[in-house]
């Protein structure tokens, strides 16, 4: 099993919260934009749930 | 069966209710909220929700599937409530029994009694507010902003992108001068300046003039401004009404413990969100109540377990609470982010770049570093974070 992650990049404004949840998945590069990965292990879950609930712009959904 | 009632169906509530699941409560839970929504993100409505138009559910918060038998109910406010007997009653009469209440019931824009025309005066807390505002902003429409604080500022950022005139009237020397000092305040007015925005700082308004709308408001200087459309943003009120005569101290809120539990004999009460008045450990033992954005989702979190561990017998736990405060903001394409409680510093020193460009601040109490801004830096503000996180100890 793994999570599926995916950010809405129009909604996305790269306040970077998501990588203090996750940051094995989510990440600011140098140029401050969000870089994600979109396959997780399934026991990585519940701090990708996090990430998506701490995103100030909703911009992240998990399956 | 045990059943929870949450009182506020926005982030705390929502919150509150998945915590309460993802700690194994499986009674009932009722949530009640005084708008017909559910839960929705607020900070778009000062700003791309005010500039594109209001869709409520695009707003929407995503709901976890282990809160989709939650009875919401919604457009009826709670009026009153009887602790001692378990009960909360909303004004349309209904009364719900419960065995554990989470306070989420927010707050509310302060109004000011402000003598003239009250037609024409606006405040945007919710959707409908947002509504309302929207469709008198205009190119050419005369906008005046009580109060500099971030939606003030946010407001008139949005209304100048839609080509208002926009003029802001505060008692603050700059804007956002409490979170930010008024150093960075003033580099964030030099920006709104820019952009054509107004100030009036160190006034108030004495009155509003029209025949039954707002047409001119006159300054505590005498000083008289267009203003066809007014929005108030001069802080906020707890909505505590409804727990009055329940022996609770809600001087400031409704004050907890860190385990987000309020004081009472009688029934397990918590409280989240804006309302919650609660010690973070990070910055002492003064309970405040902390009106940002990710407040309600860690005050939830804590809120949900405590009262699911009630419920079942337990001891929660009674541990620090030691969430990181965050807020961000976006004027004119400019971020500012913020760690911690950049407003309790007695010393601010620029540590990069200039307050007219990207620039980071810190803040600084006896106890070393209690918060952090940047402006368009976010990436870097990782180790600020970091290094306030370290207060826990």
């Amino acid at each position: 099993m793994t999570v599926k992650v995916f950010v809405d990049m129009d909604k996305c404004q790269h306040y970077g919260q998501c990588c203090f949840e996750a940051s094995d998945v989510f990440e600011l590069d140098e140029d401050g934009k969000l870089q994600y990965v979109a396959e997780a292990d399934e026991s990585r879950r519940d701090d990708i749930e996090s990430a998506a609930d701490v995103c100030p712009m909703q911009a992240i959904s998990v399956e | 069966m045990s059943s929870v009632v949450i009182v506020g169906a926005g982030l705390g509530g929502l919150r509150a209710a998945e915590a309460l699941r993802a700690n194994g409560f499986t009674g009932t839970i009722t949530v009640v909220g005084d708008e017909v929504h559910l839960p929705y993100n607020r900070p778009p409505l000062s700003k791309e929700a005010l500039a594109g138009g209001v869709d409520v559910p695009g707003l929407e918060f995503r709901r976890k599937a282990s809160i989709e038998d939650v009875d919401w109910r919604l457009g009826s406010a709670a009026v009153s409530s009887d602790l001692a007997e378990r009960t909360v009653t909303l004004a349309d009469g209904t009364t719900l029994a419960f065995d554990g209440l989470v306070v989420a019931s927010g707050i509310r824009p302060r109004r000011l009694p402000i003598p003239g025309p009250q037609e024409g005066r606006h405040v945007l807390r919710t959707a409908a507010d947002a509504h309302a505002v929207r469709d008198r902003l205009r190119p050419g429409t005369h906008v005046l902003i009580m109060g500099a604080g971030f939606i003030g500022c946010e407001t008139a950022a949005t209304a100048r992108a839609l080509g208002a005139e926009v003029a802001i009237v505060a008692i603050d020397e700059q804007p956002m001068v409490r979170p930010l000092g008024a150093e960075l305040g003033a580099g964030m007015r030099r920006r709104h300046e820019e952009h054509g925005v107004r100030f009036h700082l160190g006034h108030s308004i004495d009155s509003f003039v029209g025949d039954d709308h707002v047409q001119v408001a006159v300054l505590s200087d005498g000083t008289e401004l267009p203003a066809d459309v007014v929005i108030e943003a001069v802080g906020s009120v707890a909505n505590v009404e409804w727990l009055a005569g329940n022996d609770l101290d809600l001087s400031d809120g409704l004050l907890t413990d860190s385990a987000m539990q309020v004081a009472t004999s009688s029934a397990p009460v918590v409280a989240v969100g804006d309302i919650a008045r609660h010690p973070n450990a990070l910055f002492g033992s003064v309970a405040r109540r902390i009106e940002h954005w990710n407040m309600p989702t860690e005050t939830g979190r804590r809120a949900g377990a405590t009262l699911a561990a009630l419920l079942a017998g337990d001891e929660p736990d009674r541990g620090p609470f030691c969430a990181m405060p965050s807020f961000w903001s976006d004027q004119y394409h400019h971020k500012l982010q913020s760690f911690g409680m950049p407003g309790i510093a007695d010393r601010i020193e620029l540590v990069e770049g200039s307050v007219d460009g990207p620039c980071i601040v810190e803040y600084h109490d006896a106890s070393g570093l209690v918060g952090v801004v940047g402006v368009d830096r976010t990436q870097e503000l990782a180790p600020y974070r970091k290094q306030l996180a370290a207060r826990a100890g």
